[in-house]
């Protein structure tokens, strides 16, 4: 593919850069015939400023034009090699994403077989496997902690993989699909919708819901406009649901945080996240082994009674 | 601040205007002191992360408070300075403006201030070193345009014939600046405080480090050669070693530092082209770095006993070894194999304040140490023993503050590729900061060091001044200049 709109910029491109280093090598070989007779000093040239500033004019140190020479010849013979002039593509072939395709399938083939032995074994075993759940977390602090932390517990707006709540549920098959799938969260914005008012009634009703502090009069407004609009998703009795990814609202887990003034920006605003789909970039193998790390990381009895 | 009027009754003989000199240089150390305690703060929030406080007190918002401060006040504010000097004195005339050269001071005073004020507050456009918001870029523009007039104006001036060295390389740097400054900015505003870059994707960032590889180029080093170029012969006491050197390396170097920027998006999605070229006249760009380099230390040949005795050379010396040696680091680090360890890493960081710290800074201090005394009619400084005691501190400082950043920098290039036989990383993200930790300490030390040695800058400063009174040498009669 090429990099350029016509072939016109290639051949521009190319033109530039080979006239620049001719110029820099015209500047050195102009310099090079000067050269002092030995034993002789060189002299002032013969301008004066600012009282007493002269200079002398000795050549260019010989050293100096070797180096800046040689960096002339390795641009030169670089530049022949790998692309630079332009449209040409450089004698090697070389590009940066051939490189990377190269390399990572050659690793791929080596390590494929260290993760499709795993593959045979359902995920809940896997989770009970010490070697396994090794290479999982290998795996996890290489693709997965840039979200959700080292130690998995999330962040704000990136879900705690350790406790027992589940925003698509946490049985194996649930979260294989997750990973290799992907998952889009979506919470409408309300704020327009509602006005100030309604959204803050709602939020109140919310903190009821949550059994945390509420205003009585603002909750009961807010139920109405709930079992009207909010019950399409997050249910009747407010604990949502697995199979579109509502959030429970009676725990005491809130991706984005559970005071009123949070409550209040997620409904005015909504929220949108994703969660990157792995099947693709990762094979079914590190998948596999990766939904048992995260398996066994909550498949714990104290992971369901934490607060 | 009345001297002008006070001391220009010499028989109404025309003196230089040493007025915004002293002006420029006195903020120089000010705004040194400002820029680098941020910089010792931000480096405590690396070491101790308790210390971000709040969004205004965030290294989010105090890092590129502390770049532009000492870039663009703590630098710029020299360069100023050094510049309106060295181009009265070789030229031999008073500035074209005074008016303009006072709008040029109290415009940037305004701009460093605007950025004091906006970068805590989160106003930014996101771009390293061109951080600033649309309003203050234009008025940064009105600025450059009157000092690039007031100096190019005074050349034209001039009673000399040759223009010397220094000024080509002032000149030089400020119309790349210009451009650099007026191109990467281009914007559209969408509001008071937020605008849009004019260039999207792959062109936005080549456009972004094509102006900040320049201004690196251009104000961090073309502008401080100028200053080397005068002030290294005036404190040695002898002739520059080599105009032909001076003119191939000039050239050589404003020609090819155009060409490097890609070099800082090795491995990106910028084309492969791109990066080949930017790489191989990076490397190029060696030997006319070093051309500057050549030129200053042979300078000093016939001189070398006066190291002994003046700590203001020792300054200026030092400042071009560490010159030579971080235009040595560009280049390999320009390279793709080694850019492929070192890039993201603290080893840019500690590449980066060898030049700022080990160059930029310390020919900066070595003129203003000669500028002072002159500008308030005093032999010398109130102290060279001071001036001894901060070269030392300097010294130590910059020293331990690039050998911690060396060694974590390769630290996390070498953790972040290791593989386990899986494929997978051996190392997490936060093992690689858990280990730079250490390094970081002795980052805090370092430049808490180098920081020390302002303070005493300062005060050595305020006594000399205290002990002498504003002066404006008088300009000379133009037949002793002139030169057939």
């Amino acid at each position: 593919m090429s990099d350029f709109f016509s072939e016109f910029w290639g051949y521009w491109v190319a033109g530039i850069v080979v006239l620049s280093l001719v110029w820099l090598t015209y500047l050195l070989i102009s310099q090079s015939v000067v050269k002092l007779p030995k034993g002789q000093q060189a002299d002032v040239t013969g301008h004066k400023w600012d009282g007493d500033l002269e200079e002398y004019n000795n050549p260019l140190p010989m050293w100096w034009m070797g180096l800046f020479y040689l960096t002339i010849i390795f641009a030169v013979v670089y530049l022949a090699l790998y692309p630079g002039l332009g449209a040409y593509q450089g004698s090697k072939g070389w590009t940066a994403v051939g490189q990377y395709e190269q390399e990572s399938a050659a690793k791929d083939k080596d390590v494929k077989p260290l993760y499709d032995k795993y593959l045979k074994v359902d995920v809940a075993t896997l989770a009970k496997d010490p070697a396994a759940q090794k290479s999982g977390q290998s795996l996890f602090l290489t693709y997965c902690m840039q979200c959700h932390g080292s130690d998995a517990r999330g962040a704000k707006g990136f879900p705690n993989l350790t406790d027992a709540d589940w925003l698509y549920g946490g049985k194996p098959e649930q979260i294989l699909e997750t990973l290799n799938a992907g998952r889009a969260g979506q919470m409408p914005a309300f704020g327009v919708a509602f006005g100030e008012e309604k959204v803050k009634d709602v939020a109140n009703y919310v903190q009821k819901l949550a059994s945390k502090k509420y205003d009585a009069v603002r909750a009961a407004r807010g139920q109405a406009t709930y079992q009207q609009v909010c019950v399409a998703c997050h249910q009747a009795d407010g604990k949502g649901s697995q199979l579109i990814g509502a959030p429970n609202l009676t725990d005491t887990v809130w991706l984005y945080g559970g005071s009123e003034r949070a409550i209040t920006e997620t409904i005015t605003n909504g929220r949108k996240n994703r969660m990157p789909a792995w099947k693709e970039a990762l094979g079914e193998g590190k998948v596999h082994l990766l939904a048992a790390y995260v398996y066994g990381l909550s498949d714990k009895p104290e992971a369901g009674t934490k607060p | 601040m009345q001297a002008n009027s006070a001391l220009e009754p010499h028989g109404g003989v025309e003196t230089f205007n040493y007025r915004v000199v002293r002006q420029f240089s006195i903020m120089t150390v000010v705004w040194g002191i400002v820029g680098m305690l941020v910089g010792v703060i931000i480096a405590a929030q690396m070491a101790w992360p308790e210390l971000n406080f709040g969004p205004y007190f965030h290294f989010g918002r105090l890092r590129p408070l502390h770049t532009n401060a000492v870039i663009f006040a703590f630098g710029g504010c020299a360069l100023f300075a050094t510049s309106y000097y060295v181009v009265q004195r070789t030229c031999g005339v008073r500035l074209i403006s005074d008016k303009l050269a006072a709008f040029t001071f109290w415009g940037w005073q305004l701009v460093i201030v605007a950025a004091a004020i906006t970068l805590p507050l989160g106003y930014t456009s996101g771009k390293e070193y061109a951080e600033l918001e649309w309003p203050i870029d234009i008025l940064i523009t009105v600025v450059w345009l009157s000092y690039a007039y007031v100096f190019f104006g005074t050349i034209a001036r001039r009673t000399q014939k040759h223009i010397y060295v220094a000024n080509w390389f002032y000149g030089a740097f400020i119309l790349a600046v210009a451009l650099l400054h007026v191109v990467n900015s281009m914007a559209i505003p969408a509001g008071a405080w937020k605008s849009y870059s004019a260039y999207a994707g792959a062109v936005d960032a080549m456009v972004q480090w094509w102006y900040g590889h320049n201004a690196v180029g251009f104000f961090l080093t073309a502008a401080f050669l100028g200053m080397m170029y005068y002030f290294v012969p005036k404190q040695a006491g002898r002739p520059v070693y080599s105009y032909r050197l001076s003119v191939v390396h000039f050239w050589a170097l404003v020609f090819t530092y155009m060409w490097a920027g890609p070099h800082h998006l090795h491995y990106t999605a910028l084309p492969d082209w791109t990066q080949s070229v930017g790489m191989a006249f990076s490397i190029i760009l060696l030997a006319p770095s070093w051309g500057g380099m050549i030129n200053g230390i042979m300078t000093l040949s016939g001189a070398w006993h006066k190291l002994r005795t003046d700590p203001i050379l020792k300054f200026m010396i030092t400042a071009l070894s560490f010159y030579g040696m971080s235009t040595f680091e560009g280049p390999m680090m320009s390279i793709k194999t080694v850019n492929a360890l070192s890039h993201y890493t603290d080893w840019t960081i500690g590449h980066v304040h060898s030049g700022a710290l080990g160059w930029v800074a310390m020919i900066s201090i070595g003129s203003i140490y000669y500028l002072i005394p002159r500008l308030f009619g005093r032999e010398k400084m109130y102290s060279t023993k001071l001036i001894d005691v901060h070269f030392m501190m300097a010294t130590i400082g910059v020293v331990l503050y690039i050998a911690a950043m060396w060694m974590a920098g390769i630290t996390q290039g070498q953790m972040w590729r290791q593989t386990n036989m899986d494929g997978t990383l051996t190392h997490a993200f936060i093992d690689s900061v858990k280990a730079t930790y250490p390094y970081y300490y002795v980052r805090v030390l370092g430049g808490a060091l180098y920081l020390g040695g302002m303070f005493l800058m300062a005060y050595n400063m305020a006594r000399t001044i205290m002990q002498g009174k504003a002066f404006d040498a008088p300009v000379p009669a133009v037949s002793q200049h002139a030169h057939a």
